[in-house]
């Protein structure tokens, strides 16, 4: 049984990295566009959107 | 795709038809574009080596065409937020796209502006957020440049846009936290229930115990706020809904199961508790996600209403203030095509104004000096001087606006059949839990530990996952259903109530009828139509552009001008009313008319029809079949209606009608016993559709009409009224059959529980059956063939 003590730390915190992953997308709102999201990837821009430095 | 095909053709091929180039309307032959607007449109598209938008769009007919119009450019650096260091940022509502094409364009055009940082279009909701560097002022260039594409645009201020996305997000968060404890729970008690059979040790239990604690309270604590604030809400306001049982349940399992672990007892229920409240979520969130758009179009609507207001100061100065500044007395300056920003009365000699707006009628108003004009209808004729008499809350949109809050707050007292069943549900069960707490201890003698556990392994079988889930279920199914269809439900309750209508009352233009003009074709010669379009081309009328749409060929005249609400003249030409002609024919006038006047000819007379959509005459009578007793009620001319519902076979009719009096038919029918669903488009229909016990509107109606019904239907064919009945009383009757079952599962599960016959496993098995036995029925739904 002392194999649980390892394996079940384990498991959670991989499971907590999912969730937290989750709670990422959805905090930076990648489930707010659903019908979009699907249909930009066809959109490819050559030329993107500049990100101008702060 | 769509977009894979058409790269492959010409870049031309879009302009060789009569059709513009932009916006896919119908164009004067040889010419490229339909207006000015659109050429310009074009130039930037070109300039900015985005031409492969026309390529890659799918022009939805349905829809508006992307032509730029004068009207509603509003300037929105007002409501623009600072967001550190020289930065701002602003949520726009865009209007009038069609396809994902569309907000490529929109974000490309964007994010070629040097300033801009970042330019977000959410296609679903179609909301804008922009964020630049720099003055606070270039929100309303930006804001130009979407709408010199054919978009428009009006700013959203910020609490109304976070307001809406809040509680949606909040629920997702809570979903994926209990997704996450369910899950991971559900794992360590399967370890203890394979383990029950002899293996493990008591202290290995308590460890898998120990460590389902810390992963279920937490998540509980979090997931569950939702369930325990509507739950106490309803509480406060002396009523039990579902809430109240589930939040009691919740808490008194978890508690107990803790009490249990600290104690090393063999059973814990953290697995029940977590998967219960994550069950409840997915279908709370998938519920919330459908209604938030709905109401982010209302928030929309209420956006393109702040149109800015030009005052024409005593020095004849013109300044540009927000309507919010305007005061009574002012005078305004409205150009032609502009909204007008507060009611007033016009100064001016006469003009036209296009009130579809507020009526839903699509032929615009001669109105002459005088005249009490409202807020959001548009001046289709030369510049007007207008004195304010009422701005804001005061004007007739506001007015509307509170008509249907009003009627709203009626409708929020319909109890939900869920609610109903709940109100008798939850102190039944209570009481049963607590009866049998004590019978343990009373007459089996068994001690508080023992009593307590069977107490509370009878509220997890009777939480009420299965008769939580019973309607939610297939009222889910029925709206992805009718989704799919074009039909998008926004009310919660919608479905129950369209199950029990009896009466529907129809309007009539733009919801019986197709809600614009067309040319009747019967005997007029190609060449007097060639003639009357080449001078309508300049027009905006309605009439105007039917008779553009009619023609095969339009060579338009350059030297044409036109008097509001009389005609157009070119030359010795002219195209308009009888008088303006100087006929001298006497014929009756069924709908409204052109005359054609030329020098050397017989003088033409163009007759329109708004038709009838394709399938009314279909569905009138489908719904009569099934028995529903229907009626029309329009604000139109009787002999007009009258011809309309002859058509139809509908004899219940009333013409000439005011919004208010529409809504106080539908209270009187009411107030007879009748269950009436309302189908109208215009904003006057709005109060009546929000009286009605349940409403239905047209997708191309205005905003706020939608935002008053419970359903809205995309397309054409009104046959959607069919199947959305249909699918009602299905959904409702399934979710009859759910609570039924429910109840039943209960009848048998609660006996055992008070035996003291229920271990966490089989808890959790009949919990989870008990749902997918709920669920797959209500799936059943989606098998039916459609009507």
């Amino acid at each position: 049984m002392n194999a649980l003590l390892l394996l079940i730390p384990i498991a959670l915190l991989l499971g907590l990295g999912g969730l937290a992953l989750c709670l990422w997308a959805a905090r930076s709102g990648q489930f707010d566009d659903l019908d979009g999201a699907g249909s930009r990837i066809l959109f490819d821009d050559d030329k993107p959107i500049r990100r101008t430095k702060p | 795709m769509t977009a894979a095909v058409a790269l492959q053709l010409p870049p031309s091929v879009a302009a060789t038809q009569a059709c513009c180039a932009h916006c896919g309307a119908t164009a004067p032959a040889g010419a490229r574009f339909c207006c000015g607007g659109c050429e310009a449109a074009y130039a930037i598209v070109r300039e900015l080596d985005l031409d492969s938008y026309y390529l890659r769009r799918t022009l939805d007919p349905s829809r508006p065409p992307p032509r730029p119009d004068k009207v509603d450019v509003i300037e929105p650096a007002a409501y623009a937020e600072a967001c550190g260091d020289n930065q701002y940022r602003i949520e726009l509502a865009v209007h009038g796209l069609h396809c994902a094409a569309c907000v490529w364009l929109v974000e490309s055009v964007l994010g070629r502006e040097p300033e801009v940082i970042r330019a977000r279009l959410n296609a679903t909701t179609g909301r804008l957020s922009l964020a630049w560097t720099g003055r606070r002022e270039v929100a309303d260039r930006l804001a130009r440049r979407i709408a010199a594409l054919g978009y428009r645009v009006a700013p959203i201020a910020a609490d109304d846009a976070r307001a809406i996305g809040d509680e949606t997000a909040g629920l997702l968060r809570a979903m994926l936290v209990a997704g996450f404890a369910a899950a991971n729970v559900m794992l360590l008690s399967v370890a203890v229930w394979a383990g029950a059979a002899g293996e493990m040790g008591a202290a290995t239990r308590d460890l898998l115990h120990w460590i389902s604690a810390a992963i279920a309270l937490p998540a509980l604590l979090y997931a569950g706020r939702p369930f325990a604030r509507s739950a106490w809400s309803a509480i406060r306001a002396g009523h039990a809904n579902m809430d109240v049982p589930i939040t009691i349940g919740i808490t008194l399992t978890a508690l107990v199961s803790l009490h249990e672990t600290a104690l090393g007892g063999a059973h814990a229920y953290f697995e029940s508790a977590t998967m219960l409240v994550f069950f409840l979520l997915v279908g709370r969130y998938l519920d919330r996600r459908v209604r938030g758009r709905a109401r982010s179009g209302v928030a929309h609507f209420l956006a393109l209403s702040r149109v800015p207001a030009q005052v024409i100061r005593a020095d004849g100065r013109l300044e540009t203030v927000t309507p919010a500044a305007l005061s009574t007395g002012d005078r305004m300056q409205v150009a032609s095509g502009d909204r007008l920003p507060a009611d007033g009365v016009l100064v001016s000699e006469a003009t036209l104004i296009d009130t579809s707006l507020l009526t839903g009628e699509a032929m615009p108003r001669t109105v002459r000096r005088g005249a009490l004009l409202h807020a959001g209808t548009v001046n289709l004729g030369p510049p007007i001087a207008v004195e304010v008499t009422a701005k804001g809350e005061r004007t007739l949109v506001a007015e509307i606006a509170r008509l249907v809050a009003e009627a709203e707050g009626g409708r929020a007292a319909y109890r939900m059949l869920a609610d109903r069943v709940a109100r008798r549900y939850a102190p039944t069960v209570h009481a049963i839990a607590a009866a049998s707490f004590i019978g343990w201890i009373a007459l089996a003698g068994a001690d508080w530990r023992d009593a307590m556990l069977v107490a509370a392994a009878v509220l997890i079988i009777t939480c009420p996952c299965a008769l939580a889930l019973a309607v939610p279920a297939s009222g889910l199914v029925a709206a992805s259903r009718l989704a799919r269809a074009g039909t998008l439900l926004k009310s919660p309750t919608a479905l129950e109530r369209l199950a029990e209508i009896d009466t529907i009352v129809f309007d009539k233009t733009g919801t019986l009828t197709r809600g614009r003009p067309t040319l009747i074709r019967d005997g007029i010669a190609d060449a007097d139509l060639a003639a009357a379009a080449a001078i309508a081309a300049v027009s905006r009328h309605p009439l105007s552009r039917a008779v553009v749409e009619a023609a095969s060929t339009v060579n338009p005249r350059t030297d044409v001008t036109e008097h509001p609400g009389l005609g157009l003249e070119a030359g010795a030409v002219r195209l308009g009313s009888r008088a303006f002609c100087g006929i001298d024919d006497r014929a009756d006038a069924v709908g409204p008319e052109l005359w054609l006047a030329r020098p050397d000819h017989p003088p033409v007379r163009f007759r329109f029809e708004d038709p009838l959509r394709s399938d009314a005459v279909e569905t009138v009578r489908r719904l009569q079949a099934s028995g529903y007793r229907l009626a029309l009620l329009s604000g139109d001319r009787p002999a007009t209606v009258r011809h309309v519902a002859a058509e139809l076979g509908i004899e219940d009719w009333a013409a000439g009608l005011t919004p208010a009096g529409k809504a106080a038919r539908i209270a009187a029918l009411a107030q007879h016993g009748a269950r009436v669903l309302m189908i109208g488009d215009g904003l006057n229909d709005a109060p009546a559709l929000a009286a009605a016990h349940a409403s239905l509107a047209p997708a191309l109606a205005s905003d706020a009409t939608s935002g008053a019904a419970d359903a809205v239907f995309q397309g054409e064919r009104l046959g959607a009224v069919v199947s959305l009945l249909d699918t009602a009383r299905a959904a409702h009757r399934i979710a009859r059959q759910n609570l039924l079952f429910a109840l039943a599962y209960n009848a048998v599960a609660v006996p055992l529980a008070v035996a003291g016959g229920v271990t966490p496993l089989i808890a959790a098995l009949a919990m989870s059956s008990s749902s997918m036995v709920v669920v797959g029925n209500a799936l059943r739904l989606d098998r039916r063939r459609p009507a």
